[in-house]
């Protein structure tokens, strides 16, 4: 409605609360931008009432910026270490630290209520700094992160009075045997949302129980291995409203009192809809929760590597309606065949290796992923590690599954051919990228020239992150897809020969995308300073993990790891020696 | 660790080993981190340097680890790792003896794949041959005969069943003479 050009209406008679009104059901990132390039007052009506920001790379911008471009800032997500820092691409020390924004934020009085953290280095200091600065913070998501210990916990629990969400992702915490959990005081009954499943220490499970037993709007639990058998079903009871529970230990004698109880006391658990842990899973105790399954959407079983095949398969056949299943390899191809007959309400699809180590036993194959094409037509997101991959089987998923949004492949062989042709596996993604008109994200493994890459810039028009490794030919390959993916926001390549003439080539693209990884590539010295001298608004760093310095090394030689990314604000100042900032 | 006391003792000469038992045979035996090494240090191809990485070189499998590869976080990695390393460790140490020797040895039958690779084991460790085996008439031609105790307690003839259910099953290994085995079939 307010779109139009037309003459007869005048923006700026209607008084700025009408739009900021108007602006309050605008909620996408994208849209808001977009809003705030119409004119000075829509940007300065925006710019107030923005309350939500998401920085997928902590170092465009500083904090003192972010709080100057909206001082209204209520939830702020951060993203800080490149992705490939997942795999021990990125050394300690690199970056992505949280306390200056906590100081920043702090100083300037910003009313912070949510912060959510991907990959940052978060210090005990941080969170204490957090936890007495901001007296409505509500929710602290913190995933991949570091840095912190259970102290640090603690000061949250202790200080933000009103919060509603503490849920701790796969980080890394060091434990320090403190009483975290009991540091929530007697006032606190705001909880909606608690996974502390990373953590490895003990915790006080009567504190824990208490906690539990206050908090009425408690939806979401996720314990940590340390919480025992009856310490769970003591919680259940407690908390028969959960919708979303992950257990922790799951070991007990199915022939005992406590494992009665908890079979009862799961059966009033109707509306648990999310179902996930099993860090350590006794498998006879699996039928207890048989009960709920029909009700589950999402199944994580990616930690219990206790289970084997038969009785995952068992548990699986009670779930019709999943949409979301993360699963170990060992339930191999026949079991995924009984996940494809029974949930055909299935969505995202992510099987996990059992032993990353050891290609020759990965239990999955083609097959595995072909069945479950044929039985999960709604399927549009999907991680698969497996032993091996053919052109036809990913010919055939592409006609079965048009919807893919998300696809990554690994084959943990990285240079796999197709075993049955001896031939790249360039015909077979090329079909899914042609097929899946809608994909986002992908990522490639197995024997790859040139010519998926051709595909790729061809057909992926929607793609915004690709992820390479061990492939492609030449140069050829990467400048295909910085000519055809229009909508790329995220390259990462480690492992090909991409060289200067294709990191040079492609140069006017880096500043409409957030970042670009390349290592163990072809890219030398003297190609990355000259990017860097011709790109002022990019950061041009290389990882240097030898002995040598600037000085030592020639214009020649290889850069072992590039990262660039576009920036409004310059070199940081954080970095540690081992990176150059060209 | 063994090895090292076993250099010890080969450099003041009190020779404890079996006839013929050398250092090498010994190694095979002790060593049994039979897996690469972990990924807590990121093992390039070209490295072999470590100590870690010895125990790759006598092990029957040894994969060049790429580091990063494959893509998986280091947090499930880790999660998963300890389990795998406490299967590795829980090995299926039995007790082997010889007909004649002064003491017995250990040997752990997870390591081995088959019958075959064991009897060679057996047979390196204690310096004998096993002689060619067959259903009919077990070990053919050889004065020594590979035997175990099962969970019944009864002394068997190794190569009857299945190795799983041998591994499974077999709770300490005998190296009988010839004479002694005469009644399990051996032809001397």
């Amino acid at each position: 409605m307010f779109w139009g050009s037309r003459k007869t209406i005048n923006m700026n008679y209607f008084p700025d609360e009408v739009l900021e009104h108007v602006f309050d059901f605008i909620r996408s990132h994208k849209d808001r931008n977009s809003v705030s390039l119409v004119c000075k007052s829509w940007y300065k009506i925006e710019k107030y009432s923005r309350q939500k920001v998401f920085l997928g790379n902590c170092y465009s911008i500083g904090p003192e910026r972010l709080i100057a471009r909206f001082p209204g800032l209520k939830s702020l997500t951060l993203k800080g270490k490149p992705h490939f820092a997942d795999f021990n691409l990125v050394p300690d020390d690199w970056g992505g630290f949280l306390y200056p924004w906590i100081k920043a934020m702090a100083k300037s009085r910003i009313g912070l209520e949510e912060l959510k953290l991907k990959r940052m280095v978060v210090s005990d200091k941080s969170l204490e700094l957090l936890s007495k600065s901001f007296p409505n913070f509500k929710s602290l998501v913190l995933v991949s992160c570091e840095g912190f210990t259970t102290d640090g916990l603690a000061a949250i629990a202790s200080n933000c009075r009103f919060l509603k969400e503490l849920d701790l992702q796969e980080n890394e915490v060091e434990d320090h045997r403190g009483h975290w959990l009991s540091c929530f005081p007697e006032s606190c009954t705001s909880l909606a949302s608690l996974n502390f499943a990373c953590l490895k220490g003990e915790i006080n499970l009567a504190s824990l129980e208490r906690l539990v037993a206050r908090s009425p709007n408690l939806k979401s639990l996720r314990l940590n291995r340390a919480v025992p058998f009856d310490t769970l079903q003591r919680l259940l009871i407690r908390a028969p409203q959960l919708v979303d529970l992950g257990t922790g230990s799951y070991v007990h004698d199915p022939s005992s009192e406590a494992y009665n109880k908890f079979k009862a006391a799961i059966q009033s658990c109707k509306s648990i809809r999310s179902l996930s842990g099993f860090l350590e899973v006794a498998p006879c105790c699996m039928s207890a929760i048989y009960p709920i399954c029909e009700n589950l959407t999402f199944l994580n079983l990616s930690y219990a590597a206790g289970l084997q095949s038969n009785e995952l398969t068992k548990l699986i056949q009670h779930c019709k309606r999943l949409q979301r299943l993360w699963i170990l390899d060992c339930i191999g191809d026949k079991g995924l065949g009984v996940v494809a007959s029974t949930c055909n309400e299935l969505q995202e699809l992510r099987v996990f290796p059992s032993d990353p180590f050891d290609a020759g036993n990965a239990a999955v194959t083609e097959e595995g992923l072909v069945l479950v094409s044929e039985g999960c037509p709604k399927l549009n997101s999907l991680l698969y590690f497996c032993q091996q991959m053919t052109n036809a089987a990913l010919i055939t998923v592409a006609k079965n599954c048009t919807n893919f949004i998300r696809f990554r492949l690994c084959i943990l062989n990285p240079i796999k051919p197709d075993p049955v042709t001896n031939q790249p596996l360039d015909e077979g993604f090329g079909a899914i990228v042609r097929s899946c008109k809608g994909l986002k994200r992908l990522s490639l493994s197995g024997l790859l020239t040139d010519q998926v890459f051709y595909y790729i810039g061809m057909y992926a028009k929607k793609l915004e992150m690709l992820s390479v490794a061990f492939a492609g030919e030449s140069d050829k390959g990467m400048l295909y897809v910085l000519n055809g993916c229009k909508k790329l926001r995220k390259l990462e390549i480690r492992d090909c020969p991409f060289g200067d003439a294709a990191l040079l080539e492609g140069m006017g693209k880096y500043e409409t995308m957030r970042s670009l990884w390349m290592s163990t590539c072809e890219v030398t010295l003297g190609a990355c300073k000259m990017l860097a001298k011709k790109m002022p608004n990019l950061n041009v760093e290389i990882i240097n993990e030898t002995e040598q310095t600037d000085s030592n090394l020639d214009d020649s030689q290889k850069v072992d790891k590039m990262y660039l990314y576009r920036t409004l604000v310059g070199h940081r100042e954080d970095a540690p020696e081992f990176v150059w900032l060209l | 660790m063994e090895t090292e006391r076993e250099l010890n003792l080969e450099a003041t000469e009190l020779r404890l080993g079996l006839p013929g038992t050398s250092d090498e045979s010994a190694k095979n035996t002790t060593h049994r981190s039979n897996k690469r090494a972990l990924p807590e240090q990121p093992v390039s191809a070209n490295m072999a340097t470590t100590s870690k990485n010895c125990d790759q070189e006598t092990a029957p499998h040894t994969k060049a680890q790429v580091v990063g590869w494959p893509p998986i976080r280091s947090y499930r990695k880790n999660s998963l790792q300890p389990k795998k390393s406490e299967a590795e460790m829980s090995g299926i140490y039995v007790k082997v003896s010889m007909d004649g020797a002064p003491y017995l040895r250990k040997i752990d039958l997870k390591v081995f794949k088959g019958y075959p690779e064991l009897i060679k084991a057996l047979e390196d460790m204690f310096k004998f041959k096993a002689g060619e085996y067959s259903e009919r008439e077990g070990y053919n031609g050889s004065e020594f005969v590979p035997t175990y105790e099962d969970k019944d307690g009864d002394w068997m003839l190794v190569g009857d069943v299945p190795w799983e259910m041998f591994t499974g099953c077999c709770k300490k290994l005998r190296i009988m003479k010839g004479s002694d085995a005469r009644g399990l079939g051996c032809v001397v």
